[in-house]
């Protein structure tokens, strides 16, 4: 265990020192690309690749989804039938420690981020490989606590509260398991060789998609969980 | 793999479309990439901007027709009292696919159909940002649509209203599967229109040719890209809508269900907050058409171009705080009704700039009233009426008098069909020749905007009167009894509108004939001139129909309105007061500009290559939505489908191997290779 944590703050350090000179890289690649007409680098009119800018755009849209979502359960969070509502349910400690894993499974994509920058391709397989599997586990407790609430009395018909709670958290577990499948299909097209176009760049959209994931989460924990009703 | 092409040698002379030698090469994924470059499967395959385009339109314009025939039923059923042409529960069904065939398969597709065409011609690109996934968009689109319609044979149409409000839409209700029909179909149909938005949205801001500022993107391509800004916001919107509705008719979720304890107004909210910026991007567009027609039949510039870009995108943005006008009678409170009725009496401001600086493009200009023109001011002064009445709605009280009646069926056919539809129709006629290499005859034009016009006016008119009289829209019948003297007479306007429904379908038959006669039998019209407007824009920077790389050499662009500065020279002077009196002499002919653009051609021309998978990954999604209505083994189907097919897509590398390039030529031209497509 302590391996790894060493590896990981190894890790951290090389980020700090690969990133000043990844700044000077990046200057000297702008450059060149000024002058060099002959090198196949995508032009854009904004600098930015149209793969990221698309990205970017998707997860906007999907802001408006969450957005939707979360009001239809902030309106109903306290239509509960019976004494199955969030103040019986909810086990702060359990939900805490899946949050946990999931917001650490963002610092391995990070790491695997910047181990594809580096075209480090051992380390990119590594973290995206920890990626998912947090995922997997934060997706796992996800299963059991809707497990638990279900055999204390709270079907997804049952109430209002019920049926909009296990939409939203469930349209995000959704998003998790996606992300998992393409985090685990990007790992396999790497170790294949079958990645075509930018490495570091597929690596780092698949990041980008991860790190909405868990930043929607934080709004979910936050606004389900730890507001009381 | 991917087809490379050559321009043809450096000949100055302006030679006809040939189409391009095409060279297969290595193979990824799990199928060999289609090579055909006629056939169905050039269509079916292709990634080709313009085809999709084409394609989108025919669909559209199929879509009209059936819309349109749903039209006639309704007005034949209302042209006389206690009509017996269709049931009440057809009746429903008939109001509620005219208005959702209209919206969602005609204007939104056809307006899908300029934008996928124009955009990369007007900004000077080569094709969108995605190729592949703008193939998705429109397949994704039509198997939508036809989902939709499959309803028909399959146990009736949805009946709920366009707006399908819930909980009026839950089983109890409509037992038929026609919602179900209707929130799976939009639900696909709204996939279509995101990836669509994120293709354009990124084509417009990152596929510029060298000098094309945002401020000097021609006007279309802006409306097109705000609407399409709209089209990603609203989408996820209605989407989680569509799904709560989805979940509560299929797997008995209470989202709706007021005995459950339910808000009946979330369904209203969350759809209008769709629903009012897609008003917008049902005009938008056509506002974008008609401000690139005006100013070529004025001989003059735009007036104000940067007050009509930004007024677009204030309406852009002012779009999303009115949308709880569209609920004033359902009780929102007070403050609710006040602040959406100031907010929805300032959107009619931007409005207003564009219908004002339209009108001062007009003023003082060289008028050439072609077809193109004439839907063009059509749309300003129909537009205007429409935009009128609705301010009428901005105010509250005079609102709920209006609500439900047929004043507000007048007010939005207005809006829609003279704002939108008007619109459209100016744009089919300026671009045909640029498309399609040929000019539709303007005398059969000119009977077609009349017939449309006089058309639209008898239909719709009527309607203020029958509905400020208080005839509600969505009754299947009106009775006798209650239905007014003299001038007031329901039965008389209702048998206006319904005759108006008639000469607007012969003015709309008028335009397929054109078609016809344009492109085939003995007096087909001949091969257009490059320039037939003295047009101002880029896209018109190529030849008629444009070759499938668009341009030979990617152009670089120094002003707004390119084209029209490369043809004239101002060699105006400065009067005594210092201001320039412009005087603009004709320098070049666009045939000489194509010539050397052609003289001038890039050496090598990479385009992105065609490929079985978006086709293939669309279909998987009636399949889908099949099985959600009818079982789990068809979803089971769909899932494994889509999985395929997106691993497929994913294997298949979008940019070719630099191994797939032609090998360098021998003068050494291969320096100014171009690479496109990306995913």
């Amino acid at each position: 265990m302590s391996d790894v944590v060493k590896e990981t703050v190894d890790e951290a350090a090389d980020i700090v020192e690969d990133h000043a000179a990844d700044e000077h890289d990046h200057a000297l690649l702008a450059d060149h690309d000024l002058h060099d007409s002959d090198e196949h680098v995508h032009h854009t009119s904004l600098g930015i690749s149209n793969t990221k800018l698309a990205m970017w755009l998707f997860l906007g849209s999907e802001c408006l989804l969450f957005g939707g979502l979360i009001s239809t359960y902030m309106l109903y969070r306290n239509r509960t039938s019976g004494d199955v509502g969030p103040d019986q349910l909810w086990d702060i400690p359990f939900t805490s420690a899946s949050s946990f894993v999931l917001l650490m499974s963002s610092l391995t994509m990070v790491l695997a981020v910047s181990a594809a920058g580096r075209g480090d391709d051992r380390n990119t397989k590594i973290w995206m490989g920890s990626t998912a599997a947090l995922g997997g586990l934060f997706l796992a407790g996800q299963v059991y606590e809707f497990t638990v609430f279900y055999r204390e009395g709270l079907g997804y018909t049952d109430s209002l509260f019920a049926s909009s709670f296990y939409t939203l958290t469930g349209f995000h577990g959704v998003h998790v398991a996606v992300g998992i499948i393409i985090l685990l299909s990007t790992l396999a097209m790497l170790a294949k060789g079958k990645i075509s176009g930018d490495k570091a760049e597929t690596v780092e959209m698949v990041g980008l998609y991860w790190h909405f994931v868990d930043v929607v989460w934080i709004l979910i924990f936050t606004l389900v969980y730890l507001i009381p009703a | 793999m991917a087809i490379i092409e050559r321009p043809s040698d450096t000949s100055t002379e302006v030679t006809a479309y040939e189409p391009p030698p095409v060279t297969a090469t290595s193979s990824y994924g799990y199928l060999r990439r289609p090579v055909e470059t006629t056939g169905w499967r050039s269509w079916a395959f292709t990634v080709d901007h313009k085809k999709i385009g084409i394609m989108y339109g025919v669909t559209a314009m199929v879509f009209f027709i059936v819309g349109g025939i749903e039209a006639w039923l309704i007005r034949l059923q209302l042209a006389s009292p206690d009509g017996t042409v269709l049931s009440a529960d057809k009746y429903n069904q008939m109001f509620t696919m005219h208005a959702t065939t209209m919206v969602f398969l005609f204007v939104m597709p056809m307006a899908a159909a300029f934008a996928n065409y124009m955009i990369p011609l007007q900004i000077g690109a080569r094709d969108v940002a995605f190729p592949r996934l703008n193939a998705l968009s429109f397949w994704v689109f039509l198997f939508g649509a036809i989902f939709i319609n499959s309803s028909w044979i399959l146990g009736g149409g949805a009946d709920g209203g366009w707006f399908m409000y819930a909980p009026n839409s839950d089983v109890p209700f409509s037992p038929s599967n026609g919602v179900d029909f209707w929130a799976l179909g939009l639900q696909i149909t709204g996939i279509a229109s995101l990836v669509g938005a994120v293709n354009l949205i990124v084509t417009c801001l990152n596929m510029r040719a060298p000098g094309m500022s945002l401020m000097r993107m021609p006007i279309f391509t802006w409306m097109a890209m705000v609407v399409q800004f709209l089209l990603l916001f609203a989408m996820p919107v209605i989407t989680v809508a569509l799904f709560l509705l989805i979940f509560q008719r299929n797997y008995d979720a209470t989202f709706f269900s007021v005995e459950a304890g339910a808000d009946p107004l979330l369904w209203q909210h969350l759809f209008w907050i769709f629903g009012h910026p897609e008003v917008y991007i049902i005009v938008l567009p056509s506002f974008g058409i008609i401000s690139e027609v005006l100013p070529v039949f004025s001989k003059k510039p735009l007036f104000g171009y940067p007050f009509v870009v930004f007024s677009g995108a204030a309406i852009g943005f002012v779009g999303w705080g009115v949308w709880a006008h569209h609920m004033f009678a359902s009780g929102l409170g007070p403050v609710s009704v006040a602040v959406f009725s100031v907010a929805t009496m300032a959107i009619a401001v931007p409005t207003g700039v564009k219908i004002i600086n339209w009108t001062l493009t007009m003023w003082g200009g060289k008028l050439q009233f072609t077809t193109a023109m004439l839907f063009a001011v059509g749309l300003i002064v129909q537009f205007t009426i429409g935009g009128l009445s609705g301010v009428t709605h901005s105010v509250a009280p005079s609102d709920t008098q209006q609500t439900d009646t047929y004043y507000i069926v007048a007010h939005f056919h207005y809006v829609i069909f003279g704002g939108a539809v008007l619109g459209l129709f100016s744009g089919m006629y300026y671009w045909w020749p640029k498309i399609f290499g040929r000019q539709l005859k303007e005398g059969l034009g000119k009977w077609n905007f009349w017939l449309t016009i006089i058309g639209m006016n008898m239909t719709f008119g009527p309607m203020h009167i029958i509905g400020l009289q208080g005839q509600p829209r969505r009754m299947y019948v009106w009775t006798e009894a209650r239905a007014g003297e003299g001038f007031f007479n329901l039965g008389f306007w209702n048998l206006v509108a319904t005759i108006g429904t008639f000469v607007l379908s012969l003015g709309v038959l008028l335009w397929i004939v054109n078609v016809f006669v344009t492109h085939a039998g003995k007096n087909k019209a001949p091969a257009a001139p490059l320039d037939p407007w003295d047009a101002r824009s880029l896209e018109w920077l190529t030849t008629n129909p444009p070759k499938p790389h668009n341009f030979d050499r990617t152009p670089t662009v120094h002003a707004l309105d390119e084209v029209f500065h490369r043809k004239y020279e101002d060699v105006g002077e400065p009067n005594e007061e210092g201001i320039i009196q412009h005087e603009y002499v004709q320098r070049a002919t666009l045939e000489e500009l194509v010539a050397e653009e052609e003289a001038n051609a890039d050496a090598h021309i990479h385009l992105p290559a065609p490929s079985y998978w978006p086709i293939i990954l669309a279909f998987s999604l009636p399949v889908l939505a099949y099985g959600v209505i009818y079982s789990t083994w068809l979803i089971a189907a769909g899932a494994a489908i889509a999985v395929m097919a997106l691993f497929g897509w994913a294997l298949e590398p979008a940019d070719a191997e630099p191994t797939d390039f032609d090998p360098p030529s021998d003068d050494g031209g291969d320096s100014s290779s171009k690479e496109l497509a990306h995913v």
